[in-house]
């Protein structure tokens, strides 16, 4: 049952002279949730953006180590970074729609695969905002431009622009931080469904949240993955010290 | 001493006095060429070609060439003008050698006074590559003389592109000019028309260097190597040489009512693309 399906070691990830990650190694199971917790400024972000190689469209960032997905090495001086990230979506911290239709957002990625056909490309777009919650609500203006949907609503159209392309892994940076606390319940209903099919692997500030929807978690401090387990042992027993200091909210 | 209040209001009215002075000196300029020229227009003036240099007919062929020199000078300057903004912005280190001496270049050639250029394109375009007094002489000299604008202008409204963009379309798996053609240019197109408006502009109003590269003929330009006077030339020559005043003020509204119409275009299209692609 089980699979490892990402696996990273010894990520360290320097920004120009400063070292923002040191020997990073995680286990990454398909089809569950892996949540990253720590202060701010610790790295949770630059770790999310190793798997799929965003950190290098950073002028001076430099990446040392291996992250495996289904065993393939991703960083390779050959290695096809358009497919990697074909496999590994993202769910960026602030929703930023693009200035087009609702429908043209989704689209976006088909399209970009080379997919032309209009009927398959609606049916795509059909299935993923119907994935992402969001159908029911704009099935009837699809045409009309994302920009003038809700906060939460355009969180759910950039997670349907993600299915739409369909990934394996989904990132997930603190997709939550600017919903109120419906939409906040909806996005982890979804979450919910959404690893059963893929795996998912979200930043999140909010430890409840964290031990609500993840299978395992990840504590970072200060570039340093302090300590990593199931989510029930991590937050139950935790093994370090820090971590118990924050996860009780001793300090950060 | 004044209070502070006394001061305020100064400073009030000498401001609103400034922008009084402002609207007042261009309605004046503009009711001025607008009396002293409606009186030379009518459709045979628009619509005839010119006759006896100008003293009797219309200038219908120098719209047609004002037309055409700048069309050309735009199909011209404004893909490498965007495409230079295109490597400045999204392919170019930052500071790089070759970027620093692009933008150079660009501020230094948008400082130049358009004699010079005029020069240039003569003794360059117009003998040295023998294409004599010719539309692709002018058009040649006026593409340069608007590259800096166009470059600039486009640099600037692709800088102003939200760089999540970039990462969310790049996320997706677009490939780097995917992300530029799709997403970043149709968002700074609104940016771009500008510049070609203000290049637009530049070229129906300039003079002395498409005298010297595109000629004074008054025949009407079948190609691009045939010569050409623009309107602004005409007014020029008509002023100059005492041909007539009223034609040269007639010539004078008719080139202030194209600029209105070019700008009013331009504007549409500027809206009808800022809707498919801003969509407030
Ligand atoms: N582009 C960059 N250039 C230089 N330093 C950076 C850059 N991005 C991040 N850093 C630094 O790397 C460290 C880790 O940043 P990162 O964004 O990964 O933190 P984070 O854990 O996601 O924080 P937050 O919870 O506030 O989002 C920080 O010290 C940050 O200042
Ligand atoms: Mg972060």
């Amino acid at each position: 049952m089980k699979y490892l399906k990402l696996k990273s070691e010894n990520i360290k990830v320097f920004y120009k002279d400063f070292q923002a990650l040191y020997d990073v190694n995680m286990d990454i199971q398909e089809k569950r949730v892996t949540a990253l917790i720590g202060p701010s400024g610790c790295g949770k972000s630059t770790f999310l953006r190793t798997i799929n190689r965003l950190n290098e469209l950073i002028e001076g960032t430099r990446t040392e180590g291996q992250i495996y997905l289904d065993e393939e090495p991703i960083y390779e001086k050959d290695r096809d970074v358009v497919g990697l990230r074909r496999k590994v979506g993202m769910v960026f911290q602030k929703p930023s729609v693009f200035p087009m239709s609702i429908y043209e957002n989704v689209a976006y990625g088909p399209r970009i695969h080379g997919i032309k056909d209009r009927n398959r490309l609606s049916e795509i777009v059909e299935r993923s905002l119907k994935a992402a919650n969001l159908w029911n609500e704009i099935s009837d203006r699809l045409n009309s431009p994302a920009a003038r949907l809700s906060g939460g609503q355009q969180q759910r159209l950039v997670i349907a622009r993600v299915l739409a392309v369909e990934p394996e892994v989904i990132l997930m940076d603190e997709p939550a931080s600017a919903l109120d606390p419906i939409s906040t319940s909806r996005l982890e209903d979804l979450i919910g469904e959404l690893k059963k099919n893929y795996t998912i692997v979200i930043v999140t500030h909010n430890m409840q949240q964290a031990a609500r929807i993840s299978d395992y978690t990840g504590f970072f401090l200060n570039g340093h993955l302090v300590e990593f387990s199931r989510t029930d042992e991590l937050f139950v027993n935790p093994r370090d010290k820090r971590t118990e200091d924050y996860i009780t909210g001793r300090f950060g | 001493m004044l209070t502070n209040n006394t001061r305020e209001k100064l400073i009030k009215a000498f401001l609103w006095l400034s922008g009084l002075i402002i609207v007042a000196i261009l309605f004046i300029i503009i009711a001025y060429i607008a009396i002293k020229g409606v009186s030379a227009i009518n459709l045979d003036f628009i619509l005839e070609a010119p006759r006896r240099a100008g003293k009797e007919g219309g200038i219908w062929t120098t719209i047609v060439s004002t037309v055409y020199l700048t069309l050309v000078s735009l199909l011209i300057a404004v893909p490498i003008g965007v495409g230079s903004a295109i490597h400045l912005e999204e392919y170019a280190l930052r500071r790089s050698w070759f970027a620093n001496l692009v933008n150079l270049t660009a501020e230094t050639l948008a400082g130049i006074p358009s004699i010079v250029f005029g020069l240039f394109g003569f003794v360059f375009f117009v003998i040295f590559l023998q294409m004599g007094w010719s539309i692709i002489s002018g058009s040649l000299t006026m593409a340069i003389m608007i590259l800096p604008t166009i470059t600039r202008t486009a640099q600037e409204a692709i800088l102003a592109v939200p760089a999540e963009y970039r990462e969310n379309s790049l996320a997706l798996g677009a490939s780097k000019w995917q992300t530029i053609s799709r997403v970043v240019l149709p968002s700074a197109v609104p940016g771009i028309i500008t510049g070609i408006i203000l290049s637009i502009g530049r070229a129906v109003g300039e003079t002395a260097a498409l005298i010297l590269t595109a000629g004074s003929s008054l025949g009407m330009p079948g190609g691009l190597l045939d010569p050409a006077r623009t309107m602004s030339v005409h007014l020029y020559i008509l002023a100059m040489e005492g041909i007539s005043m009223d034609r040269a003020f007639g010539t004078a509204f008719l080139i202030i009512v194209l600029i209105v119409i070019i700008n009013y275009l331009a504007n549409l299209s500027l809206c009808r693309m800022s809707q498919v692609s801003r969509q407030i």
